[in-house]
Parts: C-alpha cells; sequence; structure tokens
C-alpha cells in the first residue's frame, strides 16, 4: 500500500512540531525518518496513528484520503505502529497479547485460544519472527517482545508498519534479526517506517531517508549517503563522530573494586564478585547488552544497593558507606535513567541542579538556602553546559531529553570530582547532545579524574573507553583495548567468552589477548 | 518535549534570571493573561469554578430538601408561579443566611447607625475564624506530609494525642497564668508529634503503609480517648459520672481577639503563623527542599544522598505536631463555662483536614483560604438552620460538592468547555492510595 503525507502541520502553542511535513512512502519501502530528539519524528507518526489531530494536511492511502481520529481507524486503515514502550500485558502469554482487543469466540462465547496460537504461529514462520505463542511475554527478552508487538501488527493485517525507534533497546545481534525480519516483511510487499536518530542503522537499512529537522523536512538522501553528511542535516551543522581525545595519562588507582557481589530487585545473583581498578585521567567503559548486572552494580557503588566485597575510594573504604557520603568523597554519579533517578521533573532546572548539595554552603547556611546562591550557580550552570531553557526556573521535566542529560552532567561535573560514574549516559539523545556529554566527560578525565562509563551502546564504548571491561550475568567476562573489533565485542557480550572466563577475569587489557581472540573466532 | 528552538541561553552570564517578567507587563497584558489563564483553566480558576458548580448543585439539594419548596410544588397545577417563587426564594433565604452568618450581616451596618454595636458587625467574620483556626492546623498536618509523599489520614489521632496532653496540663496541673498556656501548647504539640512519629517510624523501618497505619492510630486513640474519659483515677472529671474530663483553668485560656466563643482567639495567629512557617520551611529551607524532593521522586532523592526515611519521619513529626496544634486552639478556646474534653471534642478536625488540605492545594497560602472557606461554610450554616427552614446539613453536602468537583478538574473542565490541561495538581492526592 503507498503511503502519502501532505503538508502536515501540527502545532502544539507557540511551537511547531510538524510544518508541512511531505512524505511518501511506497509499497514494498523501507523509509527511514532521522532526526534528532525533538524534531518531531514521533509527532507525525502520532499524526498518522490518530492519536494526534493535525492541524492541517492530509494523510492518502493508495491516493485516496482518508481521516484518522483514533488508532481504531488506523488499525482499520491497515497501519500497525509498533511503539518504543511495548505495549504489552507482561502477565498474559503472546497468543493472549496478540488477540487482544480482537479475542475470537468461539460456541459459547469462549475464548477460541488455538486459532490464535496457529495464526501467530503460522505469521512468525512466515516472516522468520520466532516466538512460541504460550510464552508469558514477563518472561521473554526485550528484542522477542518487540516481535510479539510486530505480530500484533501483522494480525491486525497491517500492511504500512511504523517502528518508532526500534533498535534503542536492542542488543547489536538483536538489532541484526529486526533488519532481517524488516527485510522479509518488505519482500512481502509491506511498507515500513523505520523511526531513528542512529545513523549507521538508518543507512544500513533503509531504501530512502528522510531527515527531519525542528519540524521540517530539510531533505531526502539514498542510503549511500555519508554519515557526516545524514549528521549535518539532521543537526544542522558539522557534527563530530568521534569524540577527539588524546592518549590517557593514568595516574594513581583512584576506584578499587574487590569482588564485589549484589544481588538485584527479586533476589537473584546480578552481580558475581566483579573486581577492577580504575585510574586516575583514564575512562574505563563497561560494555554489556543490558540486564547484565550493570545497572546493580552501578547502584551498589553508589550505596543504593547493599553489597559484599569491597569499594574504595583513593584507599578509603567507602564500602559500606551512604549514598550521601559517596557522594561527598568526590564520586559524581549519572544515573542510568535520567527521569527516574537523575531529575525531579516537577522541579525547576535551578533546584535539580543542587539536588545533591543543596545542604551545603553556599547553597544553604544552617537551614535557611540560599535562594541566591542557588540562581547564580544555575545561571553559570546552564550557560556553561549549553541548556537551551528560556529562563532557570523552567520545570525539568518539560526539557527535551537532552537538555535534561546537560543539566544531570552539569551537577555531577560541576562539583570537585574524583570518580564519575556515568550509566548510560547519553541514551536517546540526538548527536548534537551526545557530542556535548562526551566532550564534558572526556574534559573531565583530562582533570585527572577517574571515570567508569556504562553503556550498552558499543559506539559509545569505542568512542569514550580508555579501557573496556565487558559484563555478561553478573561477570566481567574480559577487559580489553577499544582497538578490539566489534564482532569480537560482540561475541563477548552475548557470552561467548564465559566458558573460556568461566568466572575468573581475565585482565588482558595492554596486552590485547591473540589467544582469546583466536577462539572467538572459531566459535562465529 | 521539545528542544526550544530559539535558545535564550545566550544571557549574560552572572545575571539572574528575572524572576517575575509580568511585573512590567502593562495592564491590558495583565488583563489578557486573567482571560487567558481562565481560558486555559488554572487551578486558581478550576477551584473557583468548582465552588461555583457546587453552590448550582447545591442549590438543586436545597430546594429538594425545604419543606415550604416542597408543599408549594405539591399544588404546582393550580399555582405555578408560586412554586417557582417558594423555589427562588428558598435558595436565596438559605444562601444568604449563609452569607450573613460566615461573612457580613447588612442589617449589622444599620444597627451600628442607629446605636448598636459596630463590634456586631465584625461577629460573623470572627465565628469564621474560629472555626477555621483548627481547620487550617489540621489542613496543613495534611498537606506538609503530603508534600513529602505521605498521605497522612491520622489528623484525626495526632489531634485526639494533643488534646490529651493539652486536656491534661490544662486542667490538673497548675502552673503560673502565661506559662500554662505555653506548657499546654508545647505538650498539646508535643503529643501530636508522637503520634506522627509512629506513623513515620513504622513507615521508615518496616514499609508499613501510612495510610494503613494511620486509619487504625485513628481507631486506637478514639477508643484510649474513651477509655481516658471513664476513668475516674485519670483524666475523667472527678465526680461526674459522664465521659468528660476537668474543665480547662481559666489562665490556660487563650486570649480573646472577638469574644467568647465561637469567636476568634489567639489561636488563629497560631494558625497563620504556622502556615507562615510551613511556606518558609517547604520554599526556603534544606529540610523542605528534601520534603519536596521525597514528594516528587524519592528515587531521585535517594540517588542525590537523602534519606528517604529519616525524610518520612521528620515530616509526621512536624505534621503531627500541627494537628496537635490544632487541638489546644480547640480546647483552650476559653469562654464559660471552659471547655472540656469529651469524646466527640476531636469531631471532624481530623478529616476534614484532608479536605482543607485537598482544597487548598497542599499549599499553605492555599490550606488558609481552604480553612477558611471551611470555617465560613459552618459559621453560616448554624445561621441556615436558626432562619431558613433549609436543614443545616446542607452545609455538609456543599462541602462534599466543593470537594467532589475540586478532584475531578476534568469534569469541570467538560462543563465549562475550557482549553488546557493543567489540573488541580490533585488528582494524585485524590487518588491517594497507591502513593
Amino acid at each position: 500500500m503507498k503511503l502519502e503525507l501532505r503538508g502536515i502541520t501540527k502545532r502544539f502553542g507557540s511551537l511547531v512540531a510538524n510544518d508541512q511535513i511531505d512524505l511518501v512512502v511506497e509499497p514494498g519501502e523501507i523509509r527511514a525518518l532521522l532526526g534528532e530528539n525533538g524534531a518531531g519524528k514521533t509527532t507525525l507518526m502520532n499524526v498518522l496513528y490518530g492519536l494526534v489531530q493535525p492541524d492541517e494536511g492530509q494523510i492518502l492511502l493508495d491516493d485516496v484520503p482518508v481521516t484518522i481520529r483514533s488508532p481504531r481507524d488506523a488499525i482499520a486503515a491497515r497501519i500497525g505502529m509498533v511503539h518504543q514502550h511495548f505495549m504489552l500485558v507482561p502477565v498474559l502469554s503472546v497468543a493472549e497479547n496478540v488477540s487482544l482487543g480482537m479475542e475470537r469466540t468461539g460456541p459459547l462465547g469462549l475464548l477460541d485460544r488455538n486459532s490464535t496460537r496457529r495464526d501467530v504461529r503460522e505469521l512468525s514462520e512466515r516472516f522468520g519472527l520466532k516466538v512460541d505463542p504460550d510464552a508469558y511475554v514477563e518472561e521473554l527478552p526485550v528484542g522477542v517482545q518487540q516481535r510479539v508487538e510486530i505480530i500484533k501488527a501483522l494480525m491486525r493485517d497491517a500492511s504500512v508498519l511504523v517502528l518508532d525507534e526500534p533498535t534503542a533497546v536492542l542488543t547489536p545481534n538483536e538489532t541484526e534479526d529486526l533488519f532481517r525480519i524488516m527485510r522479509e516483511l518488505r519482500e512481502g510487499g509491506r511498507s515500513i517506517i523505520f523511526i531513528s536518530h542512529k545513523l549507521n542503522e538508518v543507512r544500513q537499512i533503509a531504501d530512502a531517508i528522510t531527515v527531519i529537522r525542528r519540524g521540517k523536512v530539510v531533505g531526502e538522501r539514498p542510503p549511500t549517503a555519508s554519515n557526516s553528511e545524514l549528521a549535518a542535516l539532521m543537526v544542522g551543522r558539522g557534527v563530530l563522530l568521534r569524540v577527539e581525545k588524546a592518549t590517557a595519562i593514568p595516574g594513581d588507582v583512584v576506584l578499587d573494586v574487590a569482588d564485589l557481589a549484589v544481588r538485584g530487585e527479586r533476589g537473584e545473583r546480578s552481580v558475581r564478585g566483579v573486581s577492577f581498578q580504575v585510574r586516575a585521567g583514564e575512562i574505563l567503559g563497561i560494555a554489556g547488552v543490558q540486564g547484565n548486572g550493570q545497572t546493580e552494580l552501578c547502584q551498589a557503588l553508589m550505596g543504593l544497593r547493599p553489597s559484599t566485597g569491597s569499594v574504595r575510594l583513593n584507599g578509603r573504604d567507602l564500602s559500606h558507606a551512604s549514598t550521601r557520603d559517596r557522594l561527598r568523597a568526590g564520586i559524581g554519579y549519572v544515573p542510568e535513567d535520567r527521569q527516574a533517578d537523575g531529575l525531579v521533573s516537577d522541579f525547576s532546572i535551578a533546584e535539580n541542579l543542587v539536588l545533591d548539595v543543596y545542604d551545603r554552603p553556599p547553597y544553604a547556611r544552617g537551614l535557611r538556602l540560599s535562594l541566591d546562591a542557588i540562581r547564580e550557580t544555575a545561571t553559570q550552570r546552564v550557560a556553561d553546559y549549553d541548556v537551551r531553557t528560556t529562563s532557570i526556573s523552567t520545570r525539568a521535566g518539560t526539557l527535551s531529553g537532552g537538555n535534561q542529560q546537560k543539566v544531570v552532567v552539569a551537577r555531577e561535573t560541576g562539583r570537585e570530582v574524583n570518580l564519575l560514574l556515568a550509566s548510560q549516559p547519553t541514551r536517546g539523545l540526538d548527536v548534537g547532545s551526545i557530542e556535548f556529554v562526551h566532550k564534558q566527560i572526556v574534559a573531565l578525565r583530562d582533570n585527572g579524574a577517574a571515570v567508569v562509563v556504562v553503556s550498552s551502546e558499543l559506539d559509545e564504548i569505542y568512542a569514550l573507553s580508555d579501557r573496556i571491561a565487558v559484563m555478561y550475568e553478573g561477570q566481567i567476562v574480559g577487559f580489553c583495548l577499544p582497538d578490539i573489533p566489534e564482532q569480537e565485542l560482540g561475541v563477548l557480550m552475548a557470552g561467548g567468552g564465559t566458558t573460556h572466563a568461566d568466572g575468573d577475569e581475565h585482565p588482558i587489557a595492554g596486552e590485547p589477548a591473540p589467544p582469546a581472540r583466536a577462539e572467538f573466532e572459531e566459535r562465529s | 518535549m521539545s528542544d526550544q528552538p530559539t535558545a535564550s541561553h545566550a544571557r549574560p552570564t552572572g545575571v539572574p534570571a528575572p524572576a517575575e517578567p509580568s511585573q512590567r507587563a502593562g495592564l491590558d497584558r495583565f488583563g489578557s493573561a486573567v482571560i487567558e489563564s481562565i481560558q486555559e483553566g488554572s487551578p486558581a480558576v478550576l477551584t473557583a469554578l468548582s465552588i461555583l458548580t457546587a453552590l448550582i448543585v447545591g442549590a438543586i439539594f436545597i430546594v429538594a430538601t425545604d419543606p415550604v419548596v416542597l408543599r408549594a410544588w405539591d399544588s404546582v397545577g393550580y399555582a405555578p408561579g408560586a412554586a417557582l417563587s417558594a423555589t427562588w426564594s428558598s435558595v436565596a433565604a438559605a444562601y444568604s443566611a449563609l452569607f450573613e452568618g460566615s461573612i457580613f450581616d447588612p442589617a449589622t451596618v444599620a444597627a451600628a447607625f442607629h446605636g448598636g454595636s459596630i463590634a456586631a458587625i465584625f461577629f460573623p467574620l470572627s465565628v469564621t475564624i474560629y472555626w477555621a483556626t483548627p481547620l487550617i492546623l489540621t489542613g496543613l498536618a495534611v498537606a506538609v506530609a503530603f508534600r513529602a509523599g505521605l498521605f497522612n489520614i491520622g489528623a484525626a489521632s495526632q489531634f485526639i494525642a494533643g488534646a490529651i496532653v493539652a486536656a491534661w496540663i490544662g486542667a490538673d496541673i497548675s502552673l503560673p497564668p502565661g506559662i500554662h498556656i505555653i506548657a499546654c501548647v508545647v505538650g498539646a504539640m508535643a503529643g501530636g508529634a508522637v503520634m506522627g512519629w509512629i506513623v513515620g517510624e513504622l513507615k521508615a523501618r518496616t514499609g508499613a503503609h501510612e495510610v494503613i497505619v494511620t486509619i487504625m492510630l485513628n481507631n486506637i486513640m478514639a477508643s484510649l480517648l474513651l477509655y481516658l474519659l471513664s476513668s475516674h483515677n485519670l483524666l475523667q472529671a472527678p465526680g461526674s459520672p459522664n465521659q468528660i474530663a476537668s474543665a480547662i483553668a481559666n489562665d490556660a485560656a487563650l486570649p480573646h481577639v472577638g469574644g467568647p466563643p465561637p469567636q476568634a482567639h489567639l489561636g488563629f495567629l497560631f494558625a497563620l503563623g504556622a502556615a507562615a512557617v510551613i511556606a518558609w520551611l517547604l520554599s526556603r529551607s534544606t529540610l523542605g527542599f528534601e520534603f519536596r524532593t521525597v514528594g516528587a521522586n524519592p528515587s531521585a532523592a535517594r540517588s542525590a544522598g537523602m534519606s528517604v526515611e529519616s525524610t518520612w519521619v521528620r515530616v509526621m513529626l512536624i505534621a503531627g505536631s500541627l494537628a496537635g496544634l490544632a487541638a489546644a486552639t480547640v480546647l483552650l478556646s476559653g469562654g464559660s463555662p471552659p471547655p472540656q474534653l469529651v469524646p466527640s471534642t476531636p469531631g471532624s478536625y481530623g478529616f476534614d483536614g484532608i479536605t482543607v488540605a485537598l482544597l487548598g492545594r497542599a499549599r499553605p497560602g492555599g490550606v488558609v483560604l481552604a480553612g477558611l472557606l471551611f470555617g465560613a461554610l459552618h459559621a453560616g450554616g448554624t445561621n441556615v438552620a436558626g432562619l431558613t427552614t433549609v436543614p443545616q446539613d446542607i452545609v455538609g453536602v456543599l462541602e462534599g460538592l466543593i470537594v467532589l468537583f475540586v478532584a475531578a478538574p476534568a469534569l469541570i473542565r467538560a462543563i465549562y468547555r475550557l482549553r488546557g490541561i493543567a489540573g488541580t495538581g490533585l488528582e494524585d492526592f485524590a487518588k491517594g492510595w497507591n502513593g
């Protein structure tokens, strides 16, 4: 089915989220919609899916104008959507989730589970979407949950499929799988709109790329366009895709973690005896697929989760110190989930900038907050860290993701820190903000701080790390240097090294270990 | 969410952001801002419309419960005009009695010109203030806890604890005049604080939900009060067969401002002072910063090194002492005969505090206004019952309706076709439970 958007305009108050957007997607085409956060990609798709009504413009399907007032209309018009955050019921099975809203009933009005189950199986075979219809959604990895969403759309006979940032939650291998599925769907004549801000992925999968900036279509490019060309279109200027940094000059050991073990939310052994050291002026990148204990490791390092083993900062034992004491000892902490842990979205930018120093001079004298000092610092930080806002009293929750993260980074690096612990520091950020945050982290390292960056983005690990530690199932399965080929790192992240490493760490940093590498090649 | 297209971050550094740009704006800009806020349905506008809607719906109840009107409608076939006029005059009479009993009675002005008392003009306001005083304090007790993310249903039990201490010190201990008042007030606050502390400590140590704990403590304290008042070696007045404590000594009574109860006394200044202190605490102190952070996002508070648990304990100590202070203002209101603690003394102050906090959007200034409104309804209610054939219970209906509409901003928006998405900021409060 051919999809055409003509002159779509959507305003929210004074903000024009979509400005006269034209977009044509041919049948059997994968069309990438590339743009920064806040560029208007998601708004456009919400218009298409009937979640938002456009102020102007038309939607045409096979050259026939259609009105889409609700997702129900969209589904009837054979448009399917896979949201960034899945709309699944965790406690139901795959087949039950797929049939939600279109339950089939047999005699006596009983649910007909078998036919749904059969259909799920049939669809998953046809498109290579491996899913067990009887598995419970909560037990499935994220990548498979996404397949369930795709199956849901296909069951409703979608011929235009919108995937909103589908790779944000996936591992490199899961992403490969998704791309394979997308190609199969394209062979079957379905059109796909693939929303992303990741240049490499877009170039890899799309047939054509539409770039959106500040609500406007700023260009269409073939997938052969270069990264730097696309990035320049996206942000409106040239962007450094690699962080420029000098070779690290590691100093004394700042952070010394020995045999740290942490239990997770449900009492499972999330971190199983991890030991590592980070030196001053060095960035240690902790790579790994999400959910392999990185979250718990960070929480334990910050005293937010009980742990065994020892944590020393500049020789001082912090193993049992409170979060406040650890912050005071000079740890800067950029939490993984800025919305949940890093910011209070109802608070102003100024308040958020003093969230962990509000009770120290010059921000407080005794019980009294010094609002002047808080305001002054906020004004300074907002300028220094290029937080795009009209006022320091703006609510943090109204900022874009990139600006929110700048607030967190400004707070955590703005004071004296010996160690910066940054977890997924650029998740969901646009290219410009990523560049900025990366520069701050490198600058901190060059000032002699030790840095630990936890990231599931390989690009980020490569861009920042002076040394890489790979986590898998709660253990560090290997240390390596950032010149390790992506494939090998991928194998390590997928646990390819476990039988070899078998719980012991292999501190191969400094000398990339050839034997290990050879072994991985045999495996793959 | 968006990148602000035209970034104004280029403001010269070191210059603080102008706090109130609207101060310089012209009158017409002010006017259009007012219209805008009405159309958008700002929280204040929504609250005002909720009260208006409650009065309109309340009129239906007045009509439906007034025997005079009902009789007129029985004969609507012969005299439709009479039925309509009876309807109108019933509503008008009820609301003007409400107004005259709580705010201002024109007749008193006329009387003053003919040699009557000038003080009589202020009598309705004085009564309103009398009733508002404890409501403002229990409202603050709920509001301050709410700002730290706790749903304090227990103002009732904290009130009782304060009342027990105040009655004991006020009636059974003799102290020099001024000291006696201070001892009673401080004692009542301490009593309430202990009750609040139990709640905070239980939640901090065991994770017990404060709603459950406070509801249970309300029952426990109500029963404890009954027990104390029926044991003659404890609080029961000597020689009395009833559940009643000895009268509060006269030297422990708060000085009057207006006249004997039910008229304004010094307690109102305590309430205003408490509101000011809480306002300062919340906006200008490190402690209040912790309260608000823990209330708005406990996990961010934890990540920032705050102790969420000790914050809960601290805020409950403060909340409890406010409810205890409310009890002191009731028991120390003086007059003759002086107040005695009875099982009905705590009344519904604790629970009304929840509605007052809700209506005041958990802000100290709002709580004062909401407390005054409820005080006015209470003061006017007596007048309604005295002067009209409408039952006094109509006041309770009005209170309920106001809260109902405040808690459902979407309904008000739909009725008055308001744009915008901002609520009264209390949707979570109204949901309450899962917090």
